[in-house]
């Protein structure tokens, strides 16, 4: 059982944050200059959005879920005028989670610059709402939940970044807390496996068939979750990739399977579910990068990303903080200013596995606590959405037109 | 940092492997250190191999599984003895085709063909 303690913040939802972050969020590209702008030499507020101007379900829902993140204190929602997703419904569903929100078109406020100084003027009135409304809440590791993500894996991955994290998420779901992992496309191999870590009939009925989904995509799309760089560093085959990417996921039951923007129904290990769904457009790609995965796991509530890299990444995330995690010494040392944990020392002798991982659990705690991570203190919040289908109940929120 | 003896170990993940991972970057002829559940023992490298790439601890046949994790990761294309590198060039997967091709040294695809 982990003890650290911290203050959070508690919404008018009841769930609880570890950043109190304002979010500006452009329903098309066309909007997005005037959002970034907006955020610009605001240090507290991050920006998101959608470039398609059609409006697509599993996007709004998305944003919706970041929007009322529990890292999220306030929301400005930023439309062209023209487009499907409407920036005054989303304001709409954000205040109906307790949040103070709003929302404007650029084309009935002039012009990018009026429009900019009208997003700063609205942001300084959400940041003072937000601040008013922030109640310091004590947390503990019981009131949170944590992404894994693997990227630019290399032979090093399976062997010790990966597996670090899987005892850390062991201990946070001892400690009554919730883990997710995703990437069932770099589980291709093994169904058994995965099968055999349910928690129960149901949750293996849900493995199985998020398997059969997934390998289905990729024999249909003949595309593979292994890239140029994995081969570079060592990864021979999906297969073996799948081996080393499944460690990250640690070794307690899977209590089953969510979708994009659903929240797991309660604490414990969940696997979430990002490939698309069959639909007469075929649209979507299922890892089409890191980014994507990580954004899927923030909207599912993780309030931390952990994100295991052996070829090494410059990439951060808005919303919540990324813990970048390598299990390659020679990465460490060339990226020192971009990865927060070096768990090569485990592969070199210097520390054994439950060491590496208790130290991970510390650093954990002590972003929790509000320790910026590496990408946090560079400023990343890399962000990346598509056009994606995936069968879920339709949105009660009616964000189209 | 990486001393000098874990830059000649290899690690073997399952007892019943047929490869271990390279901790270190090895020259040919080296002696490699391989350590894992199936205990300690040396095998000299047949060729470069770098870190994080697998070295051959047994002989393969073509056809034969090649086994890490205690899962058959991929399979021999060509006889393969112990000591050699393992990768793209004598070991290919069983669902994935096009990946085989790729470059053995950069991993890089022979064409630009997207999705």
């Amino acid at each position: 059982m982990l003890d650290r303690a911290w203050q959070g913040y508690l919404r008018n939802d009841g769930r609880k944050g570890i950043r109190n972050h304002l979010l500006v969020v452009y329903t098309v590209e066309c909007a997005s200059f005037v959002a970034q702008e907006i955020g610009r030499g605001e240090p507290d507020v991050h920006v998101i959005g959608f470039p398609g101007c059609y409006d697509n379900d599993y996007a709004i829902r998305l944003m919706l879920a970041l929007a009322t993140h529990p890292n999220v204190g306030g929301v400005l929602c930023v439309g062209l005028g023209c487009e499907y997703t409407q920036p005054h419904r989303i304001a709409e569903a954000v205040r109906q989670s307790g949040r103070p929100a709003e929302s404007f078109f650029i084309q009935e406020h002039g012009g990018t610059s009026s429009s900019v100084a009208l997003g700063k003027q609205l942001i300084a009135s959400l940041r003072q709402r937000a601040s008013e409304d922030a109640v310091r809440t004590p947390m503990s590791w019981a009131d949170l939940t944590i992404g894994a993500e693997c990227g630019g894996s290399d032979g090093t991955s399976g062997l010790a970044g990966n597996p670090v994290v899987g005892r850390a998420f062991d201990s946070l779901v001892e400690s009554g807390g919730t883990a997710i992992f995703e990437e069932v496309v770099e589980m291709i191999g093994l169904r058994d496996l995965m099968v055999s870590r349910a928690a129960s009939p149901a949750a293996a009925g849900q493995l199985g068939a998020t398997y059969d989904k997934a390998f289905n995509y990729c024999k249909a799309v003949r595309q593979y979750s292994v890239a140029p760089g994995n081969f570079a560093g060592g990864l021979t085959t999906i297969e073996e990739k799948s081996m080393g990417a499944f460690a990250k996921g640690g070794s307690k039951p899977i209590e089953g399977v969510i979708r994009v923007s659903e929240q797991p129904p309660h604490a414990g290990l969940w696997l979430l579910d990002s490939v698309p769904d069959e639909h007469f457009m075929q649209f979507g790609y299922t890892n089409p990068n890191d980014t994507e995965g990580i954004m899927d796991l923030i909207a599912a509530g993780a309030q931390i990303v952990l994100f295991i890299t052996g070829r090494g990444s410059v990439i951060g995330s808005p919303v919540s903080p990324l813990i970048k995690i390598t299990g390659n010494e020679r990465t460490y040392r060339n990226m020192t200013e971009d990865m927060d944990f070096n768990a090569g020392r485990v592969l070199s002798g210097e520390l054994t596995m439950d060491q590496a991982a208790n130290e991970l659990t510390e650093l954990i705690a002590d972003v929790a606590s509000g320790q910026m991570s590496k990408p946090e203190r560079l400023g990343h919040r890399e962000f990346f959405l598509m056009y994606k289908h995936q069968d879920v109940p339709s949105l009660e929120a009616g964000c189209r037109m | 940092m990486m001393n000098a003896q874990a830059n000649s170990s290899a690690f073997q993940v399952g007892a019943s492997d047929n490869v271990a991972t390279l901790l270190g970057e090895v020259a040919p002829g080296a002696e490699v250190t391989v350590v894992g559940p199936a205990g300690k023992r040396a095998i000299a490298a047949r060729e470069m191999i770098a870190l994080g790439h697998k070295i051959a601890l047994a002989p393969m046949n073509k056809g034969e599984a090649i086994t890490k994790f205690g899962v058959v990761i991929g399979i021999a294309t060509r006889r393969i003895e112990p000591g050699e590198w393992v990768h793209l060039h004598n070991c290919r997967s069983q669902l994935d085709e096009r990946s085989g091709s790729f470059d053995v040294q950069t991993g890089a695809p022979p064409v630009a063909k997207p999705g």
